[in-house]
């Protein structure tokens, strides 16, 4: 624990603890930094609320850590790569995803898996930690190409119980490519708390095995987040290797709308834990400077709600799936199985 | 003297907890584990209460890792336990793949029987519950193809209590499928305590002259439903649910097409190299003097099972399965 010290910036009541960075933080950064965090988390409150209008199907909030999302998304630069879990919205919205297509996601739509032209979003990884990999090996590809541009993945603590947690970072580290590992330790698995999960007190300290740099940050303080994800990004560019970061946060919610956090925790941990919340932490921080402009964000929860409800809308006025993009994207040519599949689906609809 | 055996109503997962619970009272060396299996009761409560009964050491919460968990499952079988290892969703069964395939399907053989791994891996599995992409796979016939392992799916409460217990106390490994459509589909009469149903035997669900329809899991219903329709339209299927799906129960799908002549067999997986396909061959080998039309199958397609909102469209349905009954007796 010692050895991995939880880095934080700005402490619960909003105050500046590192004055090394007050003047880093611009009001233009912090406002831009308070705008995502609105953003997001009224986008996973709408999804939810969706989910239970039966709008959208199982939805995997993520309420508690927009700070790690938003904060580390923020530090990519447009041509990065950014891999994703199923709970990583906040920051793929962040990076420049389609609200559409990310709720089309959740609706049961592969147009979700599709990244706005331009962007380097992969598809959200549904089983856990097989990204990591694939983060590797992206990153591998930018070096080769001789790029300066890095990778970011993200996982959960849970996930550091794969084999492909390991056969990731070693890869990673054995070609030193430019990559960081971004993990957002809520600390449950499902309904398994952390310390079910692993023996080491950190996720941090994982990354001595790999000989990389392993860093913990306070994963609610979103100006640490931002910071240590951008120094871990030069060090990528300027071919440092990989670094392993580990945002200490909290999910308040459930794992998914299908899942009861009641039968494993007691919720009140989570009501507790809200005195702490990302969003509370920066909005004390803006009361404190004097930067907190009551008409100006007003405006900006506006704005907010409308993008959010013109997504829904379109959303919900998209085409419905076409059965024949089942048949049609499995290879570049279908083979003839495929074919005659979708030769006698379509004239067994057309009998009917 | 008959004696009158107390039963509960139960869905088929409360029958797979009932099961579970049955075995872990009647013998010691039973151990449940897997992810979210102990304080959590499941994701979808197969396993709920157990811990609190039969405490932490006997029904464990395991860290995430499939090869992990199944491995160590390995481990504890080889030497004295009885393992039921429970797989989320059989969509995450992979990381598990080497594990079952290399060392719990062949140890046996690699050691000439001195070691052996008498254990349960319970997967539910398929789609049509309007699950996120991922969570609906059908791929039993990875592990059908698998020297070694035996496969086996229930598709009602009372099979899956009988065909859980007997999985056990089985010698060897099992992989256990249950069908997530059917989870909570309906609730049916299960005897309380211990019986088993033999794996390796299949159950005759409908009495008919015409056509059989053979089906397993989920697949079972939708072929029930279609058989309906035929009758009412004066054609009677000899509906099969096949129950385990390696081996197969050779005696009573060749007894039943040897008397149709007819064959319509309903697969939800993917339809090359899929269990339809052995079916086929079995019919092939067994009943080809007898057939009276080329068997008609009913299948997933060749693609990934689809995002949900496609997977209305992937899936058999009982119109499908109609109009390959008709089909087949047309001919």
């Amino acid at each position: 624990m010692e050895q991995f010290p939880i880095i934080q910036i700005i402490d619960e009541e909003g105050n500046v603890v590192l004055p090394e960075y007050r003047e880093k933080l611009t009001k233009e950064l912090v406002m831009t930094m308070y705008y995502h965090l609105i953003r997001t988390r009224t986008f996973d409150r709408k999804c939810v609320s969706l989910q239970r209008q039966g709008r959208i199907g199982t939805y995997a909030p993520y309420e508690g850590q927009e700070a790690s999302q938003v904060g580390s998304a923020l530090a990519l630069e447009n041509d990065d790569w950014l891999f994703p879990t199923y709970r990583d919205h906040g920051a793929t919205m962040t990076f420049g995803h389609s609200l559409v297509r990310i709720l089309l996601y959740w609706k049961g739509r592969n147009e979700g898996c599709v990244p706005p032209d331009g962007k380097k979003i992969f598809p959200p990884s549904v089983p856990i930690a097989t990204q990591l990999p694939h983060a590797a090996g992206a990153a591998y590809a930018e070096k080769r190409k001789g790029t300066k541009n890095a990778v970011i993945v993200y996982f959960g603590d849970g996930a550091t119980s794969e084999g492909d947690f390991h056969e990731g970072l070693n890869i990673a580290s054995v070609f030193h490519v430019p990559a960081v590992f971004f993990n957002q330790n809520n600390q449950y698995a499902i309904s398994v708390p952390i310390t079910r999960q692993m023996k080491t007190k950190t996720i941090a300290q994982k990354a001595l095995a790999y000989d990389i740099p392993g860093i913990r940050v306070d994963g609610n303080d979103i100006f640490a987040v931002y910071f240590e994800t951008k120094k871990a990004l030069d060090r990528a560019r300027n071919g440092e290797g990989p670094t392993l970061i580990e945002a200490v946060t909290w999910r308040y919610g459930a794992h998914t709308t299908a899942d009861d956090p009641t039968k494993y925790r007691d919720q009140e941990e989570s009501k507790r834990r809200r005195e702490r919340d990302p969003i509370v932490r920066v909005e004390r921080f803006l009361k404190q400077i004097g930067w907190w402009d009551e008409q100006q964000i007003k405006e900006m929860q506006e704005k907010v709600q409308a993008e959010i409800e013109q997504a829904v809308a379109e959303m919900e006025q998209f085409p419905e799936a076409n059965p024949a993009d089942m048949f049609d994207f499995v290879f570049a040519t279908p083979t003839w199985t495929i074919e005659q599949q979708k030769q006698m689906y379509t004239s067994w609809r057309e009998r009917a | 003297m008959t004696t009158t055996v107390k039963t509960n109503t139960l869905t088929l997962v409360q029958a797979v907890t009932d099961a579970l619970r049955t075995m872990l009272r009647e013998r010691e060396d039973v151990l449940v584990l897997g992810e979210d299996v102990g304080k959590n009761g499941g994701v979808f409560r197969a396993t709920d209460g157990l811990q609190a009964e039969f405490g932490e050491d006997r029904v464990i919460d395991t860290p995430l890792s499939e090869a992990g968990f199944t491995g160590a499952a390995i481990g504890m079988a080889v030497n004295g336990f009885r393992p039921v290892v429970e797989i989320q969703f059989l969509g995450f069964i992979y990381p598990a793949y080497e594990q079952i395939m290399t060392h719990a399907a062949r140890i046996r053989s690699r050691t000439l029987g001195h070691f052996t791994v008498p254990m349960v891996i319970r997967a539910p599995y398929g789609a049509g519950v309007r699950a996120p992409e991922i969570h609906s796979d059908s791929t039993e016939a990875l592990f059908t193809h698998m020297p070694g392992m035996k496969v086996v799916c229930p598709s009602t409460p009372y099979d899956a209590k009988g065909l859980l217990i007997a999985a056990i106390e089985d010698p060897d490994p099992v992989l256990f499928l249950e069908p997530m459509r059917c989870y909570r589909a309906f609730r049916e009469e299960v005897p309380e305590g211990k019986y088993t149903i033999e794996i390796g035997k299949g159950k005759r669900v409908r009495e008919g002259e015409d056509v059989t329809v053979i089906a397993w899991g989920a697949m079972v219903p939708v072929a029930m439903k279609a058989a309906e329709e035929a009758a009412k339209k004066g054609i009677n299927a000899d509906v099969i649910d096949l129950r385990t799906l390696y081996p197969l129960d050779r005696e009573l799908i060749v007894e039943s097409v040897q008397k149709t002549g007819r064959t319509v067999i309903v697969q939800e997986a993917h339809a090359t190299g899929g269990v339809a396909n052995d079916l086929i061959a079995l019919i092939n080998d067994e009943c080809f003097l007898y057939q009276k039309a080329p068997v008609e199958r009913v299948t997933g397609f060749d693609v990934p099972v689809p995002f949900f909102s496609l997977e209305d469209h992937y899936l058999p349905t009982p119109e499908r399965v109609l109009y390959a009954i008709e089909k087949a007796v047309a001919f």
